[in-house]
């Protein structure tokens, strides 16, 4: 990993002359390896079964008031050209780690872009993506990441470790299918798996809170409890009565006149249904309240030094229990996307495994709700890419293609991040003397 | 504002850390609480702020009897408290940190930032504090941090302010300037509780003393008492200040650094082109200020720091690119700075904690298992002759006091052949007895031939132990010299200044 040699026990005798390097970043190297890598993947990719044809990317949705025209580009020299200016970049990145300056945002974005239009043009040649519904997608299949990812910030800033995200989405869907089934109100079914949520946050917080125990234990044991209490519930109780406890209403679409008959952006953002744009305003209050707020100065007090904020009269435990069940209530939003926008019912382990994926986003996010937030849209996007390609039949075998949000995550966890600093405090139970 | 305690007592188990304490706080008044480490005053402070509940006793402030249920009470009714480690969040600014729990806010709880920002200008600017509201805590000197603590009491409009073991982290010029700071808000009419073992401040700024022993109030004394009388009140018995030892019987050059330079992970130079000698049967000592690359220079010379180049010879030997282990067994003796951490496992007993720097072979291991014989014979000799006071050789390290602790640490270093000793911080956070007690055996150390590299932020430590001090600022040498220098040229130095004057001696 480092240029610097490491004396070895056996040299013995005389130092080597170990050339100290200065000051270094240690995302620095990391992204000029990760450059290099992924474009030798798409160079190997394109040698090894290059296509001939054209791709076509489709900007435009039906109703737009402007039709953006379709752009046609022939497959393979497209996919060539996008190589060499993912060379280009690397390049770049290791011009700059080699003069130790810092990696500016734009370099891995523009690397992202191209690469990313590379493997498109290579992937669909002779097809048509439409970016509309791949962007639209990727924001949909975003919904329950980010509603778990914000309820991760939110309890991880206050020092509670929420490793139970997974179960709070589970029995969210469970209880927004049930309730949205019994009222005829998908926004009914809304509130009770907020309620939900916030249900298996106090369980979390009792534990980890009140008794000590440890938090990552306590998660991993009531996602379990979650899974196994609801597969038995709908084998046991749904599954008999589908007519009457597990056919909600879903939500439907709701375009927002102006907004959404923006060209491109319109219909990725503005033409979704109303627990999207309940998810922005989440997201804005959030954001807000933690860094603006009375409120959130004491969360995140709690969470970097819980006895500091003890000698200045706050409330630790309190305000760790108040914070972990709104937290546990925005994650059980999040459930309500699996049974109520999805598909229109609760299945058994429908979540399958997005609760996880929303603490990568966390961590990948650095603990910050608005980068959280982009992390998991980053990991929506994958999802969707995954379905847009296997569905126009991409020469990637559809197995691989069912990787890729994971692998998009692992990566994201393990080499993005960066310099990242969890909240000090976070995951150490609080015990007053 | 004055304030009376009555008959405070505090239970932790069975251990009574106050027995009915009773003393008084005038306002405009400095009364210092005097006690070794472990007696008993951060517990007593503790209940007064609210932070413990006492289980008999009473607190009366201007005649009023008062039930704390929290620090928030405590601030509530004018008690303000610089702890002793600093209750301030690193990643927040200053002015954060001062609202926090006090927080002006406007329209649905938003913060008014500016509000504090005003406050903490107004507090530094009458108090000359020079302290930048916007600064983020982790990025201020420690003394600058301290003043936050300072200010934090005085933004709700604290009376009483206790400072507990305030210099414990401060440079001797930090500590004078603390010293004016306090006198300022003796003169603006405050009540002040200062808490501390160190004679020299005491004697400096109180108008009162109380003596607190094992929980106890044994007396008080007039600031005129000379430095023994208290000692000796502190400690009950009378008790050497001063290190006795014996002009050096220098050797050979023994441990000869050249160039080192170690730097960190996250790539900073901690230590930068460091050069010096130390010869058989010589105390060298290391002065600074906390964070000037001691730590790294000590771990350097055990092998435990990955990026260091240049040369450390002992007896000829490179030991640089040598594993730890090698080293040990080449015969440096370490005493770690954080025995807690590096010293000691603390859930290991006292004799597991004694052999682990021989863990490998003979005497405590043959063919791969431990002779627990050899051990317990070998710890049971040890208890005595280092006077470590606990109830059998299978008492945990943990359960020991801080003295105890580190005695276990030197019998363990010193219990073997030795050819060079690392002492890093031997006497943090340890009794009066106990000092006296390691800087007897690192003289005897030092008597017997050995070279010894003290490293102590103590100026009274390095002062009584050194041959010769060495002082470091930001990795580098300042400058080293005698014994004797006076203790205004040392502390000058550990700011990074080089007195144009100042000669280096060689050994």
């Amino acid at each position: 990993m480092s240029t610097v040699t490491t004396p070895t026990p056996e040299s013995g005798g005389l130092a080597p002359d170990a050339a100290v390097t200065p000051a270094k970043g240690i995302g620095a190297k990391k992204l000029p390896i990760i450059f290099g890598v992924m474009t030798a993947l798409l160079a190997v990719v394109l040698l090894r079964s290059s296509h001939a044809g054209d791709t076509t990317f489709q900007l435009a949705a039906d109703t737009d008031f402007v039709t953006l025209p379709d752009i046609v580009v022939p497959s393979g020299p497209t996919a060539w050209v996008m190589v060499v200016l993912c060379l280009a970049l690397t390049a770049e990145a290791v011009r700059r780690m080699l003069a130790h300056t810092r990696q500016p945002v734009w370099v891995p974005i523009a690397f992202a872009v191209a690469w990313m239009t590379g493997f498109l043009s290579w992937a669909a040649a002779d097809e048509r993506i439409r970016l509309v519904s791949l962007f639209a997608g990727a924001v949909a299949l975003a919904i329950p990441l980010v509603f778990g990812a914000l309820g991760g910030v939110l309890g991880e800033r206050a020092g509670v470790v929420n490793i139970a995200i997974e179960g709070q989405l589970l029995f969210g869907a469970f209880a927004a299918a049930v309730t949205a089934s019994l009222t005829g109100s998908p926004w009914a079914g809304l509130v009770a798996a907020m309620v939900a949520g916030a249900l298996i946050a106090l369980i979390l917080g009792l534990f980890a809170i009140t008794y000590f125990v440890d938090q990552v234990i306590v998660g991993v044991v009531l996602n379990v409890l979650v899974v196994g209490l609801t597969n038995f519930m709908f084998r046991q109780v749904l599954a008999p009565n589908s007519d009457t406890l597990n056919s909600p209403d879903r939500f439907s679409a709701m375009p927002i006149p102006i907004l959404g008959d923006i060209p491109l952006i319109g219909p990725v953002l503005f033409r979704q249904t109303p627990l999207v744009y309940v998810l922005y305003v989440v997201v804005a209050l959030v954001a807000y309240a933690l860094y603006r707020t009375r409120w959130g100065l004491r969360v995140r007090a709690v969470g970097e030094h819980p006895k500091a904020a003890d000698t200045v009269g706050i409330k630790v435990n309190r305000t760790r229990y108040r914070t972990i069940l709104l937290a546990g209530a925005i994650a059980g939003m999040g459930g309500a996307y699996f049974s109520l926008v999805s598909v229109a019912g609760f299945n058994r382990e429908m979540t399958g495994g997005a609760g996880y994926i929303a603490l990568a986003a966390v961590i990948f996010g650095k603990w910050d709700p608005i980068r959280a937030t982009l992390a998991a849209l980053l990991f929506g996007f994958a999802s969707n890419l995954q379905g847009v390609l296997s569905a126009i039949g991409s020469p990637v075998p559809s197995q691989f293609m069912l990787m890729l949000p994971y692998l998009v995550t692992i990566f994201a966890v393990a080499g993005l991040v960066g310099r990242s600093r969890p909240p000090a405090a976070d995951g150490v139970p609080y015990r007053q003397q | 504002m004055r304030l009376v305690l009555r008959g405070i007592t505090k239970r932790f188990g069975s251990v009574v850390a106050n027995d009915s304490i009773s003393l008084s706080v005038e306002p405009g008044e400095i009364h210092c609480l005097l006690g070794e480490n472990g007696a008993g005053k951060s517990t007593l402070m503790n209940v007064l702020y609210g932070l413990y509940k006492a289980d008999e006793g009473e607190i009366e402030l201007d005649g009023e009897v008062q039930h704390f249920t929290g620090p928030g009470d405590a601030m509530a009714a004018g008690i303000g408290m610089v702890h002793q480690h600093f209750m301030l969040i690193p990643v927040f600014s200053v002015a954060e940190n001062v609202m926090l729990g006090n927080e002006t806010t406007g329209f649905a709880g938003t913060l008014d930032l500016d509000a504090s920002r005003a406050r903490v200008t107004e507090i530094s600017d009458r108090f000359g504090f020079h302290v930048d509201p916007d600064a983020l805590v982790e990025d201020l000197p420690v003394g600058v941090q301290q003043r936050v603590e300072i200010i934090k009491a005085l933004s709700r409009d604290a009376e009483l302010l206790v400072f507990d073991e305030p210099t414990a982290v401060l440079t001797p010029q930090e500590t004078d300037e603390l010293m004016e700071i306090m006198r300022q808000l003796k003169e603006a009419g405050k009540a002040i509780v200062f808490i501390t073992h160190k004679l020299r401040e005491v004697r400096a700024v109180a108008d009162r003393i109380t003596v607190i022993r094992l929980g106890k109030v044994v007396g008080e004394a007039e600031p005129t008492a000379s430095n023994a009388e208290l000692a000796s009140m502190m400690v009950g018995r009378p008790v050497e200040l001063t290190v006795h030892k014996d002009a050096p019987t220098l050797g050979a050059d023994a441990l000869v650094v050249k160039d080192l330079r170690v730097t960190d992970l996250a790539g900073h130079r901690q230590v930068d082109g460091l050069s010096f000698t130390i010869r058989a049967g010589e105390v060298l000592c290391v002065a600074g200020v906390q964070g000037n690359g001691q730590t790294e220079l000590t771990e350097a010379l055990l092998g435990l720091q990955d990026d260091v180049s240049g040369s450390i010879t002992l007896d000829g030997e490179e030991l640089v690119g040598r594993s730890t282990r090698r080293i040990l067994d080449a015969g440096v003796g370490f005493i770690p700075e954080d025995r807690q951490v590096d010293g000691l496992v603390p859930n290991f007993t006292i004799a597991e904690n004694l052999m682990l720097n021989r863990s490998f072979k003979s005497p405590f291991v043959k063919n791969g298992s431990l002779r627990l014989g050899a051990l317990r014979e070998f710890a049971q000799k040890k208890l005595k002759e280092y006077d470590v006071r606990a109830r059998d050789i299978d008492s945990l390290a943990a359960n020991l006091s801080g003295g105890n602790q580190q005695k276990v640490v030197v019998a363990r270093e010193l219990s073997r052949e030795l050819r060079l000793l690392v002492a890093a911080q031997p006497t943090r956070g340890v009794d009066v007895g106990s000092i006296e007690f390691i800087h007897k055996q690192i003289v005897a150390t030092r008597d017997s031939g050995i070279p010894v590299l003290v490293v102590s932020t103590e100026l009274d430590e390095v002062v009584a132990l050194a041959d010769r001090i060495m002082v470091l600022y930001r990795g580098r040498v300042v400058g080293i010299v005698p014994a004797d220098t006076p203790r205004e040229t040392l502390g000058l130095m550990m700011t990074g200044e080089r007195p144009k004057d100042l000669k280096d001696v060689a050994s």
